[in-house]
């Protein structure tokens, strides 16, 4: 069963993950991709502990592998360009497997391939463990400017009724034998996107009046809970903390 | 305590375009009448409404609420304590959660914390949508979303609740259990509808506009039973429904 927000990477749960501020995991994930991606790419043990803690987070947050897998499909594209990568590489050319793969080529598609999915995992457990109004509350917590955050709650709010008046609109076309073949025919789409725009600036309008009667004078009043505390805050910060040291080490010892 | 609720007196409007709206608007509504606004398409109800907490600007003649006249001074106190319900609720729900938007507006007028979470959690319990308080409002049916916009109006304590259309699009059930909630609040009501028999139920008195001023005000049951009266303004009432009948059968059997 989904949950009332329920965005299609969320995942309901009443973990320590899931019930973690906003803010504080939206900043922990922001600064382990940075260290991951700080990281020197021949030091495979750093990746392999990222790789860890990743798995410990997912199980912690009680994600279903079968999920977090399907949903790391979408990297695919990068994959396929990084598979390419030691083919067409230029230089020192090694021998695998009968095939002559260039040097410098594998070490380009082992960092994509590796810092892209530990990247990747950490944005799925993020968001799968994130409602929408939990995401837009941490964004405001991180200071994002109002006008970004009030914009992006009215689309999330609004993208259903728009959609909806979308499909009756084409349900309508359709119900007056409407099915286009060639390219002249599309007017009747542009002119319901037309009317659909028109639609929306005023309904735009009457939702303008509507908070103007519940005393709106400009900005949305903050009405969240408490800020996170400090312990939050550690709790949080200690996986991006431990990355860092990861990454540092990493660094330190290739010197 | 022997000011009315609501107090209109000589109200003229005419739009940017030129089209007058309003003729000359007078009438008065007493506190704790419960009064329906009849009349066709066109009359100038809505208009009317606008005007009753300030979202259009008085041009000639004066609006006073509890004996608080309507200026831009006194906006703010005006929109407190007159609760518009505007007709469709997609457009008065506009946060992302159910309770968000009820502290949307006592969020405006300053309140925070606990008594915050008090108002919004009685507002809901009135309207019986406690349980969805953390729900988003697309999520919940269209019955549902008009008890809520309901709930957030209430939520600020007006003095006069004003409802436009609050019958229409809702399925018989919702539209009998709205009845029902309604006729609960202890509330001054100006109800805006086409649905007559809903203003017999629930209005004992009503006031018809047509052409931009009143024509008629008295007893809900005597002004639907005026056959001249009723045909002159567009009023129809549904097959087969004769008021007084109704009005003894409801007598026999109370709800």
């Amino acid at each position: 069963m989904s949950g009332p927000h329920a965005h299609a990477l969320y995942v309901h749960g009443h973990t320590r993950v899931h019930g973690l501020a906003p803010q504080c995991k939206l900043a922990a994930q922001l600064l382990f991709v940075i260290a991951v991606v700080a990281t020197p790419r021949e030091a495979f043990w750093a990746f392999a502990i990222y790789a860890a803690i990743l798995v410990g987070l997912i199980r912690l947050a009680e994600l279903p592998v079968g999920f977090v897998l399907k949903r790391l499909v979408i990297e695919v594209p990068f994959v396929l360009f990084a598979v390419l990568l030691p083919f067409i590489g230029r230089g020192e050319r090694t021998d695998i497997f009968g095939l002559s793969l260039a040097v410098e080529g594998l070490w380009g598609a082992w960092n994509i391939l590796a810092k892209a999915t530990i990247g990747l995992g950490a944005s799925i457990l993020v968001a799968a463990t994130t409602t929408m109004p939990e995401f837009l509350r941490g964004f405001e917590r991180l200071h994002l400017p109002k006008a970004f955050t009030s914009t992006a709650s009215f689309m999330i709010r609004y993208f259903d009724v728009i959609a909806d008046e979308m499909r009756r609109m084409k349900v309508a076309r359709q119900a007056r034998g409407y099915d286009p073949r060639w390219l002249w025919q599309a007017r009747a789409v542009a002119a319901s996107a037309g009317s659909l725009f028109i639609r929306s600036y005023e309904r735009g309008e009457r939702v303008y009046q509507a908070m103007l009667s519940r005393g709106y004078t400009g900005s949305l009043p903050r009405v969240d809970e408490a800020p996170a505390t400090g312990a939050t805050w550690a709790a949080a910060l200690t996986v991006p903390a431990a990355a860092a040291a990861i990454a540092t080490i990493a660094w330190v010892v290739r010197a | 305590m022997t000011e009315p609720a609501l107090e209109v007196m000589g109200l003229l409007f005419a739009y940017p375009d030129g089209t007058q709206a309003l003729f000359g608007v007078d009438f008065t509504v007493d506190r704790g009448e419960r009064v329906a606004l009849l009349g066709p398409n066109g009359a100038g109800k809505t208009t009317l409404v606008m005007h009753l907490n300030g979202i259009l600007t008085t041009q000639s003649g004066s609006v006073s609420v509890g004996g608080l006249s309507v200026s831009k001074e006194s906006l703010r106190e005006i929109r407190r304590r007159v609760g518009v319900v505007f007709q469709d609720p997609d457009d008065q729900l506009f946060m992302p959660t159910v309770k968000e938007d009820v502290a949307f507006g006592p969020a405006n007028l300053g309140i925070r914390g606990e008594e915050l979470e008090a108002r919004v959690l009685d507002a809901l319990a009135a309207v019986g949508m406690a349980e969805a308080i953390d729900r988003a409002p697309h999520h919940l049916s269209f019955g549902q979303r008009r008890r809520v916009a309901v709930a957030t109006v209430l939520a600020m304590e007006p003095e006069i609740l004003v409802l436009d259309e609050p019958s229409s699009n809702l399925d018989p059930a919702g539209r009998r259990e709205l009845a029902e909630i309604l006729k609960g609040l202890d509330i001054t009501m100006l109800m805006v509808t086409h649905d007559l028999p809903y203003a017999l139920e629930l209005c004992p008195r009503s006031v018809v506009m047509n052409g931009g001023s009143i024509v008629a005000d008295g007893p809900t049951v005597d002004l639907l039973s005026d056959d001249e009266l009723m045909r002159a303004n567009r009023l129809e009432l549904p097959f087969g429904f004769y008021p007084a009948e109704a009005m003894r059968g409801a007598r026999l059997d109370p709800v």
